[in-house]
């Protein structure tokens, strides 16, 4: 084992060289491109025995990574943002096919306005396409998700596409120390893929998305693809206890961070979660109980251990770093359709829509949303949904509105 | 925790300024957090860099805002409000400067609450263009004082191994003497405090008004914003034309400047240094070798 400072993105390398990636698909773009490079360089200087291929999109890569799987290769690929919503169509049709691989999103806010740098308005959007979800906080947990993804995506009862997702810049160009495991060790854990039936090859013809005019069947198909996911709860949770056996690190479906006995509880995904992480510390020292929730998992959805993680707690406030347009955060609406009906049920569910195109949220504001959940759970009166959006950044904006509103004079003259 | 934050413009080493520190503290036994800041990268445009050390695991992320350390590798950074060199300065911050002026003439003129130190003369005459980024990493290292030398040298060997050993000696020599002459500022940064919550106004946040259609969506409507930004603070080299060695081959520069800031007049190509960004591109593409690259700082001397 060696223990480096690498990037996010060289972590998701990491993962798939260990993981013995055998065909990759590529189509560069920001974020993201530091993955490819770095396997490309590994392969070249023969460090990785692989297929890396230059596709000429998204659609066309996640098609190859899609009819690669189907024969029974491990593949890897990797995307962001605007990539990820041209391969939209295909993100849809892979999974149907039963045939796993990884692929890793490093999220960037979508257009428009144009931006660089994250939020997790690309990777909802695949949602409910069929691969399966699951979210990084660290470095490490890049690294190590990659591992535990090929193992529940090859999962003789899962067989899914498995999509690992990391922030942009927060992780992506941050180095952060990481445990690099032993090649024999990964090999353990991870075992050459059994294709099982896959088996896509010359001369054993395979017709792959047939039409299934007529609704009964599509019901059908469709339907089992969600059993299947769900499928992916009690595998992955079986998969996280092995790796944590064997490597002493738990990626259990949900982090809980000093929420046993809290009262209120931070609910959020990703890498800002680390920041969740030291104001709940803050305010501890300050007497204040208070814990973050942390889902992992996203697809599926990890139901029971939401509601015993936030069963009698007084009050949760929800960061969505994500907008539905015309609904609002998309993390709060999913984890009300859980704790809706349940007894135990926390009765306060606050919505904070932050983080946004990578906008900071500095400790006081992560003390002013418990602030107002802790009022709240006093009145009996949930909060209306919030933008972490201040009077400055107001201002700054209305400066940029007014040099825009001075060139439409110019440009009508 | 220790919070660091290297300002500079895209290829002045900023980033790798802030591996090499990164590394450093790494090998030192710290836990360590570096990342590097930028938009679209370009060379030339405002960038910065942070590192976040400490013995504990580091929750925090993204920007610094209340920096133990800044590193500014150029000066002309200063008043460029994009950059935000002085964002969250306090009397505990140390500001490290690269500058050919004296730290009390900074000192006076930024009105700056904590201690400011230059790189020393020797310093900075030695920090040729390619090394700033070792020469600041060096200096932070010793203003920090956790970081023994042989360390230092470890880092610089195993960030930059794979330049060959050529570059890693001239860069180390840089590193080192700006760490030796920062000797009696030793250990000069201190530990910044977590933000707890004494220390934590709520924040103004506001509701945001709807706003007409037009106003709300993302546009410019001409063409003006890109002249108006003299993109020509940037550069750190000027191409400068030998125009008795120019052929008047009249397209290779202009045609190949990204920005469009050689224009060909009578057959005669002439620069617009307020938006040429120093790439130089031209210089590399012209084919009777008849454009040099001069360092931007020679001419600022010359006016002065």
């Amino acid at each position: 084992m060696t223990r480096a400072l690498i990037t996010g993105n060289q972590a998701a390398a990491w993962g798939a060289r260990l993981a013995r990636a055998e065909y990759v698909p590529a189509f560069p773009i920001t974020p993201q491109t530091e993955i490819i490079e770095t396997l490309a360089k590994w392969i070249d200087h023969g460090a990785m025995d692989c297929r890396m291929v230059m596709l000429e999109s998204e659609h066309s890569m996640i098609t190859a990574a899609g009819a690669a799987a189907a024969t029974g290769v491990r593949v890897f690929t990797a995307t962001s943002s605007q990539g990820l919503m041209y391969a939209m169509e295909m993100l849809y049709s892979v999974p149907g096919m039963r045939a796993p691989l990884v692929l890793v999103n490093v999220s960037r806010g979508l257009q428009t306005p144009l931006t660089l740098e994250p939020d997790h308005n690309d990777v909802l959007a695949a949602r409910d396409s069929g691969f399966l979800q699951i979210h990084c906080a660290t470095c490490q947990e890049v690294l190590d998700q990659t591992l535990i993804a090929y193992r529940l995506a090859e999962h003789h009862k899962v067989r899914l596409p498995v999509l690992v997702n990391l922030d942009g810049f927060y992780l992506s160009f941050t180095r952060e120390p990481v445990e690099i495991p032993e090649p024999a060790a990964v090999d353990r854990f991870l075992p050459g893929y059994d294709a099982e039936t896959t088996r896509f090859h010359a001369g054993e013809p395979v017709s792959q998305g047939v039409a299934v005019l007529g609704s009964s069947p599509y019901s059908y198909f469709r339907y089992e693809d969600h059993l299947a996911a769900l499928q992916g709860l009690p595998a992955y949770e079986a998969i996280a206890a092995e790796f944590a056996a064997q490597f002493g690190r738990d990626y259990a479906p949900v982090e809980l961070y000093r929420s046993d006995d809290a009262e209120f509880a931070l609910f959020m995904i990703g890498s800002f979660a680390t920041k969740a992480k030291d104001a709940v510390d803050r305010m501890r020292e300050a007497g204040w109980r208070v814990g973050l929730v942390r889902p992992r998992l996203l697809r599926p959805y990890p139901d029971a251990a939401l509601r015993r993680a936030l069963a009698g707690k007084r009050g949760v406030a929800v960061v969505d770093q994500n907008l539905s347009l015309g609904k609002g955060g998309i993390l709060h609406s999913e984890l009300a359709s859980v704790l809706y009906g349940q007894p135990d049920a926390p009765p306060i569910l606050a919505s904070f829509i932050g983080g946004l195109g990578g906008r900071d949220i500095g400790p006081e504001e992560f003390f002013e949303m418990i602030r107002i959940v802790r009022q709240a759970a006093e009145t009996g009166i949930t909060p209306p949904p919030r933008l972490l959006f201040t009077e400055n950044e107001l201002r700054e904006v209305r400066k940029m509105q007014a040099i825009a509103h001075v060139e439409r004079k110019e440009a009508a003259k | 925790m220790y919070r660091i934050r290297f300002h500079g413009r895209g290829g002045q080493g900023m980033k790798t300024a802030s591996r090499l520190l990164g590394t450093a503290f790494f090998l030192a036994g710290y836990q360590v957090q570096d990342a590097p800041r930028y938009g679209a990268e370009r060379r030339g445009a405002p960038i910065f860099a942070f590192v976040r050390a400490a013995k504990a695991a580091i929750f925090e992320r993204g920007i610094i805002r209340e920096p133990d350390l800044v590193v500014v590798a150029d000066d002309s950074l200063v008043p460029v409000p994009m950059a935000g060199v002085l964002q969250g300065a306090d009397p505990h911050t140390v500001m490290l400067l690269n500058t050919g002026e004296s730290a009390e003439t900074w000192r006076h003129r930024l009105n700056y609450p904590g201690t400011l130190l230059t790189l020393p003369a020797e310093a900075a005459e030695r920090a040729e263009l390619r090394f700033v980024g070792a020469t600041c990493a060096g200096a932070a290292a010793r203003l920090l004082g956790v970081i023994p030398r042989e360390t230092l040298a470890a880092a610089l060997h195993q960030e930059l191994a794979a330049h060959g050993e050529a570059v890693v000696q001239r860069n180390l020599d840089q590193a080192l003497a700006a760490f030796d002459a920062m000797a009696e500022h030793a250990g000069c940064v201190g530990e910044g405090a977590a933000v707890g919550l004494d220390r934590a106004p709520a924040p103004a946040w506001v509701e945001l008004p709807v706003d007409p259609a037009d106003a709300a969506a993302a546009a410019i409507h001409a063409g003006a914003t890109s002249v108006e930004v003299r993109t020509g603070l940037w550069r750190i080299l000027r191409p400068v034309i030998d125009y008795a060695r120019c052929n008047r081959c009249w397209w290779v520069c202009s045609e190949f400047c990204p920005d469009s800031a050689i224009k060909v007049v009578d057959g005669r190509p002439e620069i617009d240094y307020d938006h040429c960004k120093g790439c130089m591109i031209c210089v590399a593409q012209c084919p009777p070798h008849a454009i040099a690259a001069v360092p931007e700082r020679q001419f600022s001397e010359a006016k002065a």
